[in-house]
């Protein structure tokens, strides 16, 4: 529980941060809330040389909401969680963070660090893609948006490059006839997801004219499942309805198996998540 | 005060622990906390293998890393023995291979330590440790204890061929395959305990210091047993007398049993000490506390119970495979024997009953004694095999409890399995008791009907019995145990009234701090806050084996009774002779001494306090001062008893458990705080529902521990445990003055089995007629979807 030697900086400005990482290179980890990078390093799973704390960084923090959500980096899920517009401006987000572990790790737990590790059992993976959010990030090469269904390319890993720190997350706040939710099996230790499901839907004259559906857990990378999209698109979104969409979670998706859930567990609880989290966004939408 | 007017007795109130404030606001004082000048850290390297043999060490890099001041392997530390086996399986033959200070030649867990680093700070210990350069021929290892004993299976030690420990046995043998042949219904399960991992919120470790010049050690410990570890190190370990080593036990944050046994890394900072001339510490971190100290239960377990339609049990029939992990751990034999085998019947009277145990040694963290030990294993697996055989023969299983319950007129009550007599007990007022809080002929109704709706909602039922008050020496020597199982405890009044108690017990989330002292200013009436408990040092405090097995009220607090009796007949003497009246006429009573008929003639307990220290005028051969010792060895041990229901209702979909409610009853004999019984009880019930819904140790064929992280191994928190309806009956024990029995385990006892014959219920209409342990939402699933 004792992490190799490392040399520590705490830029206050997002410039020096960014200078900072470039000189350090492949040396170098950003630290934000801490909660996976010195697990990791205690462990001796990672040993950077040099940690550049962005904590002080008081542009990455913050929330705004009117019509786009604009959350920064370093915000932690406490704040997002007691952000009353937040909440309706995207229920979806408010269900999530209160499922994140416990007071502690939502104190100290960041959206950007949580983003930037890409933990296949993280939550906010798969609320992103269901609000279909944009993250921005700053780099050597100047600022640069990449949108959430692009961000995660495989386990632990997305589309950043290299000397890039997120900076902040946005999307459109709600509007009339939409509504969102996402529903949790915690891990019983870690409080992660064995598996997560996020939906979004809106009505319109009683029916189903948008859908995006995300799980996250249950494979190596969260995911956009558009099989279910498509078979809840342009129904009524009766209960019925939705049992038949939702039967379509995870198609194709590659499921992970281990001591706390096999594979076809996973498999099975993809699609009664899924149904959990559409009921409630549909009755939150109507 | 005059005579007539009453002291508020203590004894019986729920007082707050008065340890707490310190421990609760950060100024405890744990092993981790403490520094000594010039103190040295060690770094272990530990194997990665579960099973290989150590080809070649080398130390060089890590020697030559500024700050590093030795490296010490196994080969080192062959002037010491191995780590004593002190409590061994009765009446058969054992092959205990204890552990060495680190390992020699070989490894057989991974987390094995075969060498150490010491230096000037822990992170360069921990740093060097890793340019440590050993090189592992790699064998094939074992880590079920059923495989383990199989033709074939990887041999991990040379003394113990096959690996097996013991083979043991108890109770009647053709009496059980009569029962069993001859029967109207036979129940047959596979009963699996699994792994636990004890977890005390604080690691262990250990700091030694060494006088070259006088040739005695000072060892800081986290211990359940200080006088206990320092008989071990000192007469088994290194072959000095027992005067050369000082134990101190400062605070300990939490044992649950894993602190009992002498670790390795006693011996090895003891001996590092002694060799470098400066104090040593060594603290283990999480993962290394998960990997290399004591686990608890994993048996696997074949039962058979015999009854007949109409619900009496005839017989029952047990076999049992016991992991004791790599290594034979200080008391790891007497577990899955004595205190499990004996009580295999537990409330219930079997006319035949028989309980075979092998302990196999396999690839992985030593088993010993984890809260409870052997008894929840024992309880689990008879109120499992009772509910089993209610549902084979449709009968409600509160009746068939009822049914087979030993009766009050049958105390003291004589097992069968050699166990002493259970010494007091009336089970059906528990059980009535238990069963009408919870609505039970109302809640099956409800059960009924909420089926039909698709919900599935179950009760479960435990009735159990335990042992506690682990003694008396003579029994237990005969049970294998290497030594006695008295308590001692030193009563002092001071001149100013003030009055301290040594024992010789020690302390560690069970409030005997608080306990003791209301039973002390009681006895002496004197007031609370004059009354202070000290224990922790071998230095200070007189002999006393330890605290685990529930013992420390019934044994260590009956040895300070004890103490104070013999300081209140002395008073007497002393009063008598002061006031000039006949001795049998002086009645001790409210902290006050004074001749029978006139109350206002007399002594308070300070002003014959002062008198004996001044001794100015003693009787002729009375010493001075109020100090008394006692050693109380009781004639048998004590057997709390209780029933526990929960209800659940189980997701269907999803194969979620939520428990609903929990209900436990428990006798401890008499509760002298009532607030700490609760306490005892919630914490022992955590863990035992724990067993049940979230925790299990897993390793993988190859011996790696796959739940090797507070991320992985899931122990319950405080959202995780349900509110819990406490009641209780009380039936003194007739075995002590105090009439106690003891509560620190069963909570742990009664609950496992409690919660999962609530879940096995609810799944009664999908045909689930048991199910392993822990019941994760996908063993549910599975068992729901016939997978
Ligand atoms: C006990 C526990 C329980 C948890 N439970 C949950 C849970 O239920 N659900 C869940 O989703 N999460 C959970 N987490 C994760 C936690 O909430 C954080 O989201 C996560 O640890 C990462 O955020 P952080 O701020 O701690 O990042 P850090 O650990 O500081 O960083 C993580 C990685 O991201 C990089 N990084 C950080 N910020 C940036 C940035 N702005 N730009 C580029 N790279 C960056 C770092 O260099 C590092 O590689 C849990 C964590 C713990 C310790």
């Amino acid at each position: 529980m004792i992490p190799a030697p490392f040399d520590y900086y705490a830029p206050t400005s997002l410039a020096e941060a960014l200078t900072l990482l470039q000189r350090h290179g492949d040396d170098a980890k950003i630290l934000a809330g801490g909660h996976s990078l010195l697990p990791a390093m205690k462990l001796r799973l990672a040993s950077p040389s040099v940690l550049i704390d962005i904590n002080k960084v008081a542009e990455l923090r913050g929330i705004k909401v009117n019509g786009t959500v604009e959350i920064g980096a370093m915000t932690t899920w406490s704040a997002i969680e007691h952000h009353a517009d937040l909440a309706k401006a995207c229920p979806a987000m408010a269900d999530a963070v209160a499922l994140i572990g416990d007071i502690q790790v939502r104190n100290r737990g960041t959206i950007g660090g949580s983003l930037a590790h890409a933990d296949p059992a993280a939550d906010m993976p798969a609320v992103i893609l269901a609000v279909d959010a944009q993250i921005h990030v700053e780099g050597p090469n100047g600022p640069r948006a990449i949108a959430a269904a692009d961000f995660f390319t495989d386990m632990l890993s997305t589309a950043l490059e290299p000397g890039e720190i997120i900076t902040s997350i946005t999307f459109d706040s709600h509007g009339a006839g939409e509504g969102s939710a996402y529903a949790k099996f915690p891990h019983p230790a870690s409080r992660y997801a064995i598996v997560g499901a996020a939906a979004y839907v809106k009505m319109e004259n009683g029916q189903v004219t948008a859908c995006r559906v995300a799980i996250t857990g249950a494979g190596p990378k969260a995911e956009r499942q558009s099989a279910v999209e498509q078979a809840l698109i342009g129904t009524d979104g009766s209960a019925d309805a939705v049992a038949a969409a939702a039967a379509h979670a995870g198609e194709g998706m590659d499921m992970l198996g281990d001591i706390h859930a096999s594979d076809e567990y996973r498999r099975a609880m993809c699609k009664v998540y899924t149904k959990r989290a559409l009921l409630k966004a549909i009755e939150r939408a109507r | 005060m005059t005579a007539t007017e009453m002291k508020e007795r203590l004894v019986g109130r729920a007082l707050k622990r008065r340890e707490d404030p310190k421990l609760i606001t950060g100024h405890g004082n744990y092993l981790d906390d403490i520094k000594l000048p010039g103190m040295l850290h060690i770094a272990l390297v530990r194997s990665p293998y579960a099973h290989a043999k150590i080809v070649s060490i080398d130390a060089s890099k890590a020697l030559a890393m500024p700050g590093v001041v030795a490296v010490f392997t196994g080969k080192d530390m062959l002037d010491i023995n191995p780590m004593p086996a002190a409590w061994q399986a009765a009446g058969v033959k054992n092959y205990p291979v204890p552990p060495r200070a680190l390992a020699v030649d070989k490894v057989a867990l991974v987390g094995d330590p075969v060498a150490m680093v010491v230096a000037e700070n822990r992170y360069i210990a921990r740093d060097a440790a890793d340019l440590v350069e050993v090189e592992y021929e790699p064998l094939p290892a074992v880590v079920d204890a059923r495989k383990a004993v199989e033709p074939g299976a990887p041999q991990i030690h040379e003394a113990a061929p096959n690996n097996i420990v013991f083979e043991w046995e108890c109770g009647n043998k053709d009496a059980a395959d009569a029962a069993i042949a001859s029967a109207e219904v036979v129940v047959k399960e596979e009963i699996i305990n699994q792994r636990l991992i004890p977890t005390p919120m604080e690691t262990r470790g250990s700091i030694a210091r060494y006088d070259p010049l006088t040739g005695e050690w000072t060892v800081w410990m986290t211990s359940q047993a200080p006088h206990v570890h320092r008989l071990l190190l000192t007469a088994f370990v290194f072959g000095v007398p027992e005067t050369k080593l000082r134990c101190i036990a400062p605070n300990v944050g939490g044992g649950f049993g894993q602190k009992i046994f002498c670790y390795n890394d006693m011996a090895f900072t003891m001996w590092a000490a002694r060799k470098l001339g400066r104090p040593v510490k060594f603290v283990e971190d999480r993962s290394e506390n998960y990997k290399y100290s004591t686990h608890g239960r994993d048996h696997i377990t074949e039962a058979e119970l015999a009854g007949t339609r109409d619900g009496k049990i005839t017989g029952l029939r047990v076999k049992t495979w016991a992991n004791i992990g790599a290594y034979f751990s200080t008391v790891a034999a007497g577990i899955p024997t004595t205190l499990y085998g004996r009580i295999i019947t537990g409330v219930y009277k079997i006319p035949a009953a028989y309980v075979h145990v092998t302990g196999a040694y396999t690839n992985t963290a030593m088993v010993d004694a984890y809260r409870g030990a052997g008894r929840p294993e024992a309880s689990y697996l008879i109120e499992r095999m009772v509910d089993r055989f209610a549902a084979e023969i449709g009968m409600d299983p509160a009746e068939v409890r009822r049914k087979n319950f030993i009766q009050p007129e049958d105390f003291p009550y004589d097992n069968g399995l050699g166990l002493l007599p259970y010494d007091s007990g009336n089970y059906e007022p528990a059980l009535n008791k238990a069963l009408e809080i919870a609505g039970y002929a109302e809640f099956r109704k409800q059960q009924e009907e909420l089926r039909k709706q698709g919900r599935y909602l179950g009760i479960g039922i435990s009735s159990y019995v335990e042992i506690c008050g682990i003694a008396p020496s003579a029994w237990m020597g005969g049970q294998g145990w290497g030594a006695g199982l008295w308590e001692s405890a030193n009563v002092r009044v001071h001149l100013t009234g003030k009055v301290v108690v040594t024992t010789g017990s020690l302390p560690h989330g069970q409030g005997l701090e608080t306990t003791f002292a209301q039973i002390v200013a009681d006895e002496l009436g004197v007031p609370y806050e004059d009354v202070e408990i000290q224990w922790g040092d071998t230095q200070g405090t007189p002999f006393g084996y330890g605290t685990y097995g529930s013992r420390s009220l019934a044994v260590g607090g009956v040895a300070i009774k004890r103490s104070v009796d013999k300081i209140k007949e002395k008073a007497r003497k002393l009063a008598a002779h002061l006031l000039e009246a006949n001795e049998a006429d002086i009645v001790f009573e409210n902290g006050r001494a004074y001749v029978k008929g006139s109350p206002d003639k007399g002594k308070t307990i300070g002003e014959l306090a002062a008198a004996a220290a001044v001794a100015y005028n003693l009787p002729p051969g009375m010493e001075p001062f109020l100090d008394e010792t006692s050693y109380y060895d009781p004639p048998n041990c004590t057997f709390p008893f209780g029933t526990h229901v929960s209800i659940v209702e189980v997701d269907p979909e999803t194969g979620h458990v939520k428990l609903l409610r929990y209900i436990a009853v428990d006798d401890c004999g008499n509760q002298i705080n009532p607030l700490i019984v609760e306490g005892q009880i919630h914490g022992g019930i955590a863990q035992g529902l724990a067993q049940a819904l979230y925790e299990g140790a897993v390793y993988n064929e190859d011996g790696q521990l796959l739940t090797g992280t507070l991320m992985d191994y899931a122990v319950p928190t405080a959202a995780m445990v349900p509110h819990i309806e406490t009641d209780h009956t009380v039936t003194p024990s007739p075995v002590n003055p105090l009439g106690v029995k003891g509560a620190g385990e069963a909570g742990t006892i009664a609950s496992a089995q409690c919660v999962m014959n609530a879940i096995i219920d609810a799944l009664a209409p999908f045909g689930v007629k048991h199910l392993q342990m822990p019941a994760t939402p996908e063993r549910i699933w599975k068992a729901i979807h016939g997978k």
